[in-house]
């Protein structure tokens, strides 16, 4: 019986290869992630007091965004060169192979976006205390997003316009996510009380690492067939 | 029909067409099952079949007296799978990408120095896999195989982009592994002999 | 008990049975929603607050109940078909599906209607049930559209059955988290004077009203089931004879 650490690490290693020979495919949602973030300003107007309130929710929404947009192509190179064939049929589980790739996902998307996040939340006017709430908050969310979306991804890989899909999927089940780290941010800046939304997070943190991989092996395989 | 890989009543649709039904077969140690047919008969699918990737409308497939979808963890660790895609990143080098098999099969990476020097793959170990040609591709997939520890070796369309020394090369490898008690399952449009005993499945 | 299942589970025999049940359902259906249009309408006594607008909740209520229900009925529906392989179960997941999504926006619309004479706008973020209604309406959108991206209905079944499994379990936390943000906002709900509490004369037409409309439902659904069913078979020799009767050319 192969050493189910051994295969975890295998993939997630692969991916992080992958992505270290083309890093466009970590810096493009990235930048989107800040673009998007810069959306609201300009579209709104930059008083401060307008920015103070929203940063959170923006910090949030950009987030999601880029998230989604980096979900797409989770399992696309592996189902067009015939990797997903050879990953399924492998000895190891498939659902813990499943929670490779969602790991190695947020590595590369998730964890960077917490990481650049407190230069978004300055230009947002957020004070110093706060960025590290939305930081830990953004940290959970998007372990939670991976999770998740790796569902998502595993079933619309291979159709047509999966791009579209896979959001319209997605958003729905992320809304819990969504609400909570937003909502905590917030609740940090008008100086209430965090502790509920932060376990909140957590919880559904650890309610998606049991349950998502499950359903993205069998995700796989369905579109895989 | 009993044998270490069997498979009983089945039936495949493929959309609406029946593409073959009350199918079975039996193979045991050293014997070759070779899928016959021609191009869009159902081929694939039948592999992909019993391999467990797609689901039968009727019947089943048996390994070791179990059903596959029983035991489905147990028969993936004794098949190697070579599909008509190599299934190797483009992107990274062959030996990064038999790295990455190995430690999904929990093998070592001993064998692979002599496997690479078999099939003439030395030169090319550095480059990044997508600057192989076809048929050099082809090859790692073999290497594949010889690094697996499987007993049932599946392939689809084994002879393809290879060369008349390279399908040589495969009937050899696969006559190797036969003569070792192994098991092979292979679907192809050409009619290649293999030294071993074969059993046949022709499809329309 | 088992045979009697697995003498259901049969699309032909689903198929004449229903066709038995459908009038009947109907039947009943009608005379719930007739009761309880009648002595909801005009004689139920007024609201203290709403005056006559809040009628609307003999509509909005049990639409928003069968919205939940029918997802229900899709999740469950999907888990059988995807765990026992039983293909009418994702036939009823199937027609389920665009029913439910219906019922959704007809629960949005009379909940938007209803909600116009106490906020002054159409929409109120601020209130969870509109809030949870219309998350579900996009999930019945996702399951949806991704039905129709799939074409071969064996796999679709099988994908949009992992969907339906994965929102079903999602659906109380999204509903939780609904909740609890517009708790933070004092938010203004509709159905304040709701549950045991509320005069029998107004529960009684409420309580027909939605057993109607859950009877109504299950004809519909057994009707687009028997629709789906007959697509789905359409090349077994049951459905060629019911549809060509014998002596035609097949």
């Amino acid at each position: 019986m192969p050493g189910l650490l051994e295969g975890f690490s295998a993939i997630v290693r692969r991916d992080l290869l992958l992505a270290w020979k083309r890093p466009g495919d970590v810096l493009n949602p990235l930048f989107f992630f800040a673009m998007v973030a810069s959306l609201f300003p300009l579209a709104v107007g930059p008083s401060p007091e307008q920015l103070m309130l929203n940063g959170p929710g923006v910090v949030w929404v950009a987030a999601l965004l880029a998230t989604l947009l980096s979900l797409n192509s989770l399992f696309l190179s592996d189902f067009e060169d015939g990797s997903l064939d050879q990953i399924i049929l492998s000895p190891q589980p498939l659902p813990l192979l499943g929670l490779g790739k969602a790991a190695a996902h947020w590595l590369l998307s998730g964890l960077p976006l917490v990481l650049v996040s407190p230069l978004i939340a300055i230009t947002y006017r957020m004070p110093a205390d706060i960025v590290g709430v939305m930081m830990l908050t953004l940290a959970l969310g998007t372990v939670s997003l991976s999770l998740l979306g790796a569902i998502g991804a595993a079933l619309t890989v291979g159709l047509n316009r999966g791009n579209a899909l896979l959001s319209l999927l997605i958003l729905p089940l992320a809304m819990p996510v969504l609400i909570f780290g937003a909502r905590t941010v917030s609740l940090a800046a008008a100086g209430d009380p965090v502790a509920a939304g932060i376990y909140f997070l957590a919880a559904y943190c650890m309610f998606a690492l049991t349950l998502a991989p499950f359903a993205t092996a069998a995700a796989l395989k369905i579109s895989n067939e | 029909m009993t044998g270490l890989l069997s498979g009983s009543d089945l039936c495949l649709l493929r959309g609406d067409r029946c593409l073959f039904q009350q199918l079975e077969f039996a193979l045991n140690c050293g014997e070759l099952l070779f899928i016959e047919g021609v191009n869009g008969s159902g081929k694939t699918s039948l592999l992909r079949g019993i391999a467990g990737l797609l689901d039968f409308e009727t019947g089943y497939i048996t390994w070791d007296g179990q059903k596959i979808l029983d035991a489905y963890q147990g028969f993936r660790s004794d098949l190697v799978w070579l599909s008509h895609q190599v299934g190797f990143k483009g992107d990274l080098t062959l030996l990064e990408n038999l790295q990455f098999e190995s430690a999904l099969r929990s093998c070592s990476m001993e064998k692979t120095a002599a496997v690479i020097e078999r099939l003439s793959l030395a030169p090319l170990t550095s480059l990044p896999f997508r600057y192989l040609s076809a048929g050099q591709q082809r090859r790692v997939a073999l290497a594949r195989m010889l690094l697996a520890d499987a007993r049932l070796w599946m392939m689809d369309e084994p002879f393809t982009y290879l060369d008349k020394a390279g399908q040589a090369l495969v009937a050899e490898l696969i006559s190797e592994h036969l003569a070792g008690g192994g098991l092979c399952v292979a679907a192809s449009h050409q009619a290649v002999v293999i030294d071993a005993p074969t059993r046949r499945v022709t499809l329309q | 008990m088992w045979s009697i299942l697995h003498k259901l589970a049969s699309p032909p025999h689903f198929y004449g049975l229903s066709a038995k049940m459908i009038p009947w359902l109907y039947a009943a259906g009608l005379v719930g929603v007739a009761y309880g249009t009648v002595a909801g309408l005009f004689y139920a006594p007024a609201d203290e607050e709403m005056n006559d607008g809040f009628r609307i909740i003999y509509v909005h209520v049990p639409a928003a109940f069968i919205s939940m229900s029918a997802y229900m009925v899709m999740a469950v529906g999907a888990g059988i078909g995807l765990i026992w392989r039983m293909k009418l179960a994702h036939a009823v997941a199937a027609s389920a599906a665009p029913l439910g999504a219906w019922f959704t926006f007809l629960a949005l619309i009379t909940g938007s209607i209803w909600g116009r004479p106490m906020w002054g706008t159409w929409w109120e973020w601020g209130d969870p049930r509109l809030t949870s209604e219309l998350l579900m309406l996009f999930l019945y959108f996702g399951y949806l559209a991704l039905r129709a991206a799939i074409d071969d209905t064996a796999k679709a079944d099988k994908a949009s059955a992992v969907l339906a499994l994965v929102g079903a379990v999602n659906i109380p936390i999204i509903h939780f988290s609904v909740e609890w943000w517009t708790s933070l906002h004092q938010g203004s709900t509709l159905l304040k004077s709701g549950g045991p509490g509320m005069h029998p004369d107004m529960l009684y037409p409420l309580l027909a009203m939605i057993l109607g409309f859950v009877l109504l439902f299950a004809a519909l659904l057994l009707a687009r089931v028997r629709t789906e069913i007959l697509s789905r078979e359409r090349r077994t020799r049951w459905v060629r004879d019911l549809i060509m009767p014998a002596g035609e050319p097949a």
